[in-house]
Protein backbone atom coordinates (compact mmCIF):
# COMPACT_ATOMS: atom_id res chain seq x y z
CA UNK A 1 0.00 0.00 0.00
CA UNK A 2 1.19 3.47 -0.84
CA UNK A 3 2.04 5.54 2.26
CA UNK A 4 1.63 2.46 4.46
CA UNK A 5 4.36 3.61 6.84
CA UNK A 6 2.87 7.10 7.13
CA UNK A 7 -0.61 5.68 7.82
CA UNK A 8 0.68 3.24 10.45
CA UNK A 9 2.72 5.85 12.28
CA UNK A 10 -0.12 8.40 12.16
CA UNK A 11 -2.58 5.84 13.52
CA UNK A 12 -0.31 4.80 16.37
CA UNK A 13 0.34 8.38 17.40
CA UNK A 14 -3.37 9.27 17.22
CA UNK A 15 -4.69 6.55 19.56
CA UNK A 16 -4.84 8.74 22.70
CA UNK A 17 -6.78 11.34 20.71
CA UNK A 18 -9.19 8.61 19.58
CA UNK A 19 -10.21 7.97 23.18
CA UNK A 20 -10.74 11.63 23.92
CA UNK A 21 -12.52 12.59 20.71
CA UNK A 22 -14.81 9.55 20.66
CA UNK A 23 -16.01 10.13 24.22
CA UNK A 24 -16.30 13.91 24.00
CA UNK A 25 -17.86 13.71 20.52
CA UNK A 26 -20.37 11.17 21.81
CA UNK A 27 -21.26 13.52 24.66
CA UNK A 28 -21.71 16.35 22.14
CA UNK A 29 -24.04 14.26 19.97
CA UNK A 30 -26.12 13.19 22.97
CA UNK A 31 -26.35 16.75 24.24
CA UNK A 32 -27.34 18.14 20.82
CA UNK A 33 -30.29 15.76 20.36
CA UNK A 34 -31.33 16.12 24.01
CA UNK A 35 -32.53 19.62 22.98
CA UNK A 36 -34.52 18.07 20.11
CA UNK A 37 -32.22 19.24 17.31
CA UNK A 38 -32.03 16.79 14.37
CA UNK A 39 -29.24 14.17 14.64
CA UNK A 40 -27.69 15.02 11.26
CA UNK A 41 -26.54 18.41 12.56
CA UNK A 42 -23.86 16.45 14.49
CA UNK A 43 -22.05 15.03 11.41
CA UNK A 44 -22.50 18.35 9.56
CA UNK A 45 -20.94 20.31 12.43
CA UNK A 46 -18.12 17.82 12.99
CA UNK A 47 -17.24 17.97 9.27
CA UNK A 48 -17.40 21.73 8.73
CA UNK A 49 -16.76 23.33 12.12
CA UNK A 50 -14.62 20.62 13.75
CA UNK A 51 -13.90 22.36 17.05
CA UNK A 52 -14.75 20.78 20.39
CA UNK A 53 -15.53 23.61 22.76
CA UNK A 54 -17.05 25.73 19.99
CA UNK A 55 -19.54 23.01 19.01
CA UNK A 56 -20.72 22.72 22.60
CA UNK A 57 -21.07 26.49 22.86
CA UNK A 58 -22.93 26.39 19.50
CA UNK A 59 -25.76 24.52 21.25
CA UNK A 60 -26.00 27.47 23.65
CA UNK A 61 -26.11 29.83 20.65
CA UNK A 62 -29.00 27.85 19.13
CA UNK A 63 -30.90 27.78 22.41
CA UNK A 64 -30.33 31.47 23.14
CA UNK A 65 -31.13 32.55 19.53
CA UNK A 66 -27.84 34.45 19.56
CA UNK A 67 -27.25 37.18 16.95
CA UNK A 68 -25.03 36.30 13.97
CA UNK A 69 -22.53 39.08 14.72
CA UNK A 70 -22.28 37.91 18.35
CA UNK A 71 -21.72 34.36 17.12
CA UNK A 72 -18.94 35.48 14.78
CA UNK A 73 -17.13 37.53 17.44
CA UNK A 74 -17.55 34.87 20.13
CA UNK A 75 -16.31 32.17 17.75
CA UNK A 76 -13.27 34.23 16.96
CA UNK A 77 -12.38 34.73 20.61
CA UNK A 78 -13.20 31.21 21.72
CA UNK A 79 -10.69 29.84 19.23
CA UNK A 80 -8.28 32.77 19.01
CA UNK A 81 -5.63 30.63 20.67
CA UNK A 82 -5.59 28.56 17.48
CA UNK A 83 -4.38 31.61 15.57
CA UNK A 84 -1.09 31.16 17.36
CA UNK A 85 -0.63 27.48 16.68
CA UNK A 86 0.10 28.21 13.04
CA UNK A 87 2.98 30.47 14.02
CA UNK A 88 5.07 27.53 15.11
CA UNK A 89 4.05 25.54 12.02
CA UNK A 90 4.75 28.13 9.31
CA UNK A 91 8.00 26.44 8.29
CA UNK A 92 6.78 22.89 8.77
CA UNK A 93 3.74 23.41 6.52
CA UNK A 94 5.67 25.23 3.80
CA UNK A 95 6.21 22.19 1.61
CA UNK A 96 2.83 20.54 2.05
CA UNK A 97 1.39 21.78 -1.25
CA UNK A 98 -2.23 20.96 -1.96
CA UNK A 99 -2.66 19.31 1.44
CA UNK A 100 -1.95 22.59 3.23
CA UNK A 101 -5.53 23.98 3.36
CA UNK A 102 -6.79 20.78 5.00
CA UNK A 103 -3.86 20.64 7.43
CA UNK A 104 -4.68 24.19 8.51
CA UNK A 105 -8.41 23.47 8.71
CA UNK A 106 -7.77 20.45 10.93
CA UNK A 107 -5.44 22.20 13.34
CA UNK A 108 -7.22 21.45 16.62
CA UNK A 109 -5.54 21.63 20.03
CA UNK A 110 -4.79 17.91 20.04
CA UNK A 111 -3.61 17.70 16.43
CA UNK A 112 -1.34 20.68 17.02
CA UNK A 113 0.02 19.05 20.17
CA UNK A 114 0.83 15.82 18.29
CA UNK A 115 2.30 17.58 15.25
CA UNK A 116 4.63 19.67 17.37
CA UNK A 117 5.53 17.06 19.97
CA UNK A 118 6.41 14.03 17.87
CA UNK A 119 10.05 14.00 16.89
CA UNK A 120 10.99 13.93 13.25
CA UNK A 121 11.41 10.61 11.50
CA UNK A 122 13.45 11.24 8.37
CA UNK A 123 12.03 8.22 6.54
CA UNK A 124 8.45 9.49 6.64
CA UNK A 125 6.95 11.56 3.87
CA UNK A 126 6.08 14.42 6.17
CA UNK A 127 3.17 15.95 4.36
CA UNK A 128 1.32 12.66 4.08
CA UNK A 129 2.07 11.76 7.65
CA UNK A 130 0.62 15.14 8.73
CA UNK A 131 -2.39 14.56 6.51
CA UNK A 132 -3.22 11.09 7.86
CA UNK A 133 -2.74 12.22 11.43
CA UNK A 134 -5.11 15.16 10.90
CA UNK A 135 -7.65 12.99 9.06
CA UNK A 136 -7.56 10.19 11.67
CA UNK A 137 -8.26 12.71 14.41
CA UNK A 138 -11.15 14.29 12.54
CA UNK A 139 -12.63 10.86 11.76
CA UNK A 140 -12.71 9.99 15.49
CA UNK A 141 -14.52 13.24 16.19
CA UNK A 142 -16.93 12.65 13.30
CA UNK A 143 -17.78 9.10 14.39
CA UNK A 144 -18.13 10.08 18.06
CA UNK A 145 -20.46 13.04 17.34
CA UNK A 146 -22.59 11.09 14.85
CA UNK A 147 -22.97 7.98 17.02
CA UNK A 148 -23.83 10.09 20.06
CA UNK A 149 -26.54 11.92 18.11
CA UNK A 150 -28.04 8.79 16.50
CA UNK A 151 -28.03 6.72 19.69
CA UNK A 152 -29.25 9.69 21.70
CA UNK A 153 -32.24 10.25 19.44
CA UNK A 154 -33.28 6.57 19.52
CA UNK A 155 -32.66 5.62 23.12
CA UNK A 156 -33.91 7.92 25.80
CA UNK A 157 -31.22 8.53 28.37
CA UNK A 158 -31.67 10.68 31.39
CA UNK A 159 -29.19 13.26 30.15
CA UNK A 160 -29.84 15.80 32.90
CA UNK A 161 -26.48 17.26 33.84
CA UNK A 162 -24.67 15.98 30.74
CA UNK A 163 -23.93 19.54 29.67
CA UNK A 164 -21.47 19.64 32.56
CA UNK A 165 -18.96 17.78 30.33
CA UNK A 166 -18.30 21.17 28.76
CA UNK A 167 -17.64 22.83 32.11
CA UNK A 168 -15.38 19.92 33.07
CA UNK A 169 -13.47 20.31 29.79
CA UNK A 170 -12.84 24.00 30.51
CA UNK A 171 -11.78 23.26 34.09
CA UNK A 172 -9.22 20.75 32.83
CA UNK A 173 -7.91 23.11 30.13
CA UNK A 174 -7.70 25.88 32.71
CA UNK A 175 -5.51 23.76 34.99
CA UNK A 176 -3.28 22.84 32.05
CA UNK A 177 -2.97 26.54 31.20
CA UNK A 178 -1.92 27.29 34.76
CA UNK A 179 0.77 24.59 34.61
CA UNK A 180 2.24 26.30 31.54
CA UNK A 181 1.99 29.87 32.76
CA UNK A 182 2.59 29.70 36.54
CA UNK A 183 0.97 33.13 36.67
CA UNK A 184 -2.38 33.68 38.37
CA UNK A 185 -3.13 37.12 36.89
CA UNK A 186 -4.88 35.99 33.66
CA UNK A 187 -7.15 33.69 35.68
CA UNK A 188 -8.02 36.47 38.13
CA UNK A 189 -8.79 38.82 35.22
CA UNK A 190 -10.95 36.17 33.52
CA UNK A 191 -12.79 35.39 36.74
CA UNK A 192 -13.43 39.09 37.58
CA UNK A 193 -14.61 39.91 34.04
CA UNK A 194 -16.93 36.92 33.78
CA UNK A 195 -18.36 37.19 37.31
CA UNK A 196 -19.06 40.87 36.72
CA UNK A 197 -20.97 40.15 33.52
CA UNK A 198 -22.69 37.12 35.07
CA UNK A 199 -24.21 39.45 37.67
CA UNK A 200 -24.84 42.62 35.64
CA UNK A 201 -25.21 41.64 31.96
CA UNK A 202 -28.08 39.70 30.31
CA UNK A 203 -26.86 36.17 29.62
CA UNK A 204 -27.00 36.45 25.80
CA UNK A 205 -24.46 39.31 25.88
CA UNK A 206 -22.36 37.88 28.66
CA UNK A 207 -19.62 36.22 26.61
CA UNK A 208 -18.83 39.29 24.51
CA UNK A 209 -18.89 41.68 27.46
CA UNK A 210 -16.61 39.38 29.48
CA UNK A 211 -14.11 39.20 26.63
CA UNK A 212 -14.06 42.97 26.13
CA UNK A 213 -13.65 43.70 29.87
CA UNK A 214 -10.90 41.08 30.09
CA UNK A 215 -9.06 42.58 27.09
CA UNK A 216 -9.19 46.05 28.66
CA UNK A 217 -7.98 44.73 32.04
CA UNK A 218 -5.22 42.65 30.45
CA UNK A 219 -3.79 45.59 28.52
CA UNK A 220 -4.21 47.96 31.49
CA UNK A 221 -2.13 45.64 33.68
CA UNK A 222 0.10 44.35 30.93
CA UNK A 223 3.38 45.37 32.63
CA UNK A 224 2.40 43.71 35.90
CA UNK A 225 1.27 40.55 34.16
CA UNK A 226 4.42 40.22 32.10
CA UNK A 227 6.75 40.63 35.10
CA UNK B 1 -33.33 29.11 16.42
CA UNK B 2 -35.28 27.82 13.45
CA UNK B 3 -33.89 25.53 10.72
CA UNK B 4 -32.41 28.07 8.33
CA UNK B 5 -30.96 30.21 11.14
CA UNK B 6 -29.15 27.16 12.51
CA UNK B 7 -27.51 26.51 9.13
CA UNK B 8 -26.45 30.17 8.83
CA UNK B 9 -25.02 30.01 12.36
CA UNK B 10 -23.11 26.81 11.50
CA UNK B 11 -21.74 28.42 8.32
CA UNK B 12 -20.59 31.49 10.28
CA UNK B 13 -18.88 29.34 12.90
CA UNK B 14 -17.23 27.19 10.23
CA UNK B 15 -15.85 30.22 8.35
CA UNK B 16 -14.70 32.14 11.44
CA UNK B 17 -13.21 29.01 12.99
CA UNK B 18 -11.22 28.33 9.81
CA UNK B 19 -10.17 31.97 9.80
CA UNK B 20 -8.69 31.62 13.30
CA UNK B 21 -6.62 28.68 12.08
CA UNK B 22 -5.49 30.20 8.75
CA UNK B 23 -4.81 33.65 10.25
CA UNK B 24 -1.05 33.29 10.93
CA UNK B 25 -0.48 31.73 7.51
CA UNK B 26 -2.06 34.80 5.91
CA UNK B 27 -0.57 37.58 8.03
CA UNK B 28 2.68 36.41 9.58
CA UNK B 29 4.68 34.99 6.74
CA UNK B 30 7.94 36.44 8.03
CA UNK B 31 7.84 35.10 11.59
CA UNK B 32 8.02 38.61 13.01
CA UNK B 33 5.41 39.22 15.67
CA UNK B 34 4.38 42.53 17.22
CA UNK B 35 4.79 42.39 21.01
CA UNK B 36 1.04 42.77 21.68
CA UNK B 37 0.40 39.65 19.61
CA UNK B 38 2.95 37.72 21.65
CA UNK B 39 1.26 39.01 24.80
CA UNK B 40 -2.21 37.86 23.69
CA UNK B 41 -0.83 34.55 22.47
CA UNK B 42 0.77 33.81 25.81
CA UNK B 43 -1.86 34.99 28.27
CA UNK B 44 -5.24 35.09 26.57
CA UNK B 45 -6.01 31.36 26.40
CA UNK B 46 -5.95 31.27 30.22
CA UNK B 47 -8.33 34.24 30.38
CA UNK B 48 -10.73 32.66 27.88
CA UNK B 49 -10.77 29.27 29.63
CA UNK B 50 -11.66 30.98 32.92
CA UNK B 51 -14.43 33.00 31.27
CA UNK B 52 -15.81 29.87 29.58
CA UNK B 53 -16.11 28.03 32.90
CA UNK B 54 -18.34 30.82 34.23
CA UNK B 55 -20.16 31.16 30.88
CA UNK B 56 -21.01 27.46 30.85
CA UNK B 57 -22.87 27.78 34.19
CA UNK B 58 -24.52 31.11 33.35
CA UNK B 59 -28.05 29.69 33.39
CA UNK B 60 -27.75 28.45 36.96
CA UNK B 61 -29.68 30.59 39.41
CA UNK B 62 -27.23 31.28 42.23
CA UNK B 63 -29.81 33.10 44.37
CA UNK B 64 -32.06 30.03 44.77
CA UNK B 65 -31.47 26.85 46.80
CA UNK B 66 -28.99 25.13 46.40
CA UNK B 67 -27.21 28.36 45.35
CA UNK B 68 -25.16 26.75 42.58
CA UNK B 69 -23.51 24.39 45.07
CA UNK B 70 -23.92 21.44 42.67
CA UNK B 71 -22.01 23.31 39.98
CA UNK B 72 -19.34 24.47 42.41
CA UNK B 73 -19.10 20.89 43.74
CA UNK B 74 -18.76 19.47 40.23
CA UNK B 75 -16.09 22.01 39.29
CA UNK B 76 -14.12 21.35 42.49
CA UNK B 77 -14.40 17.57 42.05
CA UNK B 78 -13.19 17.78 38.43
CA UNK B 79 -10.31 20.09 39.36
CA UNK B 80 -9.12 17.87 42.24
CA UNK B 81 -9.28 14.75 40.03
CA UNK B 82 -7.27 16.48 37.35
CA UNK B 83 -4.62 17.75 39.75
CA UNK B 84 -4.27 14.26 41.30
CA UNK B 85 -4.50 11.99 38.23
CA UNK B 86 -3.44 14.41 35.44
CA UNK B 87 -5.62 12.50 32.96
CA UNK B 88 -8.06 14.47 30.77
CA UNK B 89 -10.44 11.57 30.23
CA UNK B 90 -10.65 10.54 33.88
CA UNK B 91 -11.25 14.14 34.97
CA UNK B 92 -13.89 15.06 32.37
CA UNK B 93 -15.71 11.73 32.47
CA UNK B 94 -15.81 11.33 36.25
CA UNK B 95 -16.56 15.02 36.80
CA UNK B 96 -19.57 14.82 34.49
CA UNK B 97 -20.87 11.58 36.04
CA UNK B 98 -20.46 13.11 39.51
CA UNK B 99 -22.45 16.20 38.48
CA UNK B 100 -25.15 14.13 36.73
CA UNK B 101 -25.54 12.08 39.90
CA UNK B 102 -25.92 15.27 41.95
CA UNK B 103 -28.54 16.65 39.55
CA UNK B 104 -30.49 13.42 39.08
CA UNK B 105 -30.49 11.93 42.57
CA UNK B 106 -30.42 14.88 44.98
Amino acid sequence: MKYEKEIKTAFKVSIPVMMGYAVLGFAFGLLLVSFDYPWYLAPIMSLFIYAGALQFVAINFFNAKAGFVDIAIATWFINIRQSFYGLSLLKRFKKTGKLKPYLIFGLTDETYALLTTIKDDEQLKKRWYYFFLTAFNQSYWFVGCTLGAIIGSNIKFNTAGLEFSLTALFVVLCIEQYKNLQNAMPFIVGALASLFSLIFIPSDKMLIVSIVIALILMFTFRRKIEQ
Amino acid sequence: MSGIEIYIAIAIMAVVNFFTRVFPFLFFRKNELPSYVVFIEKFFPAVIMTILIVYSVKDVNFSLVPYGLKEIGGITFTAVLHIVFKNYLVSIFSGTIFYMALVQYL
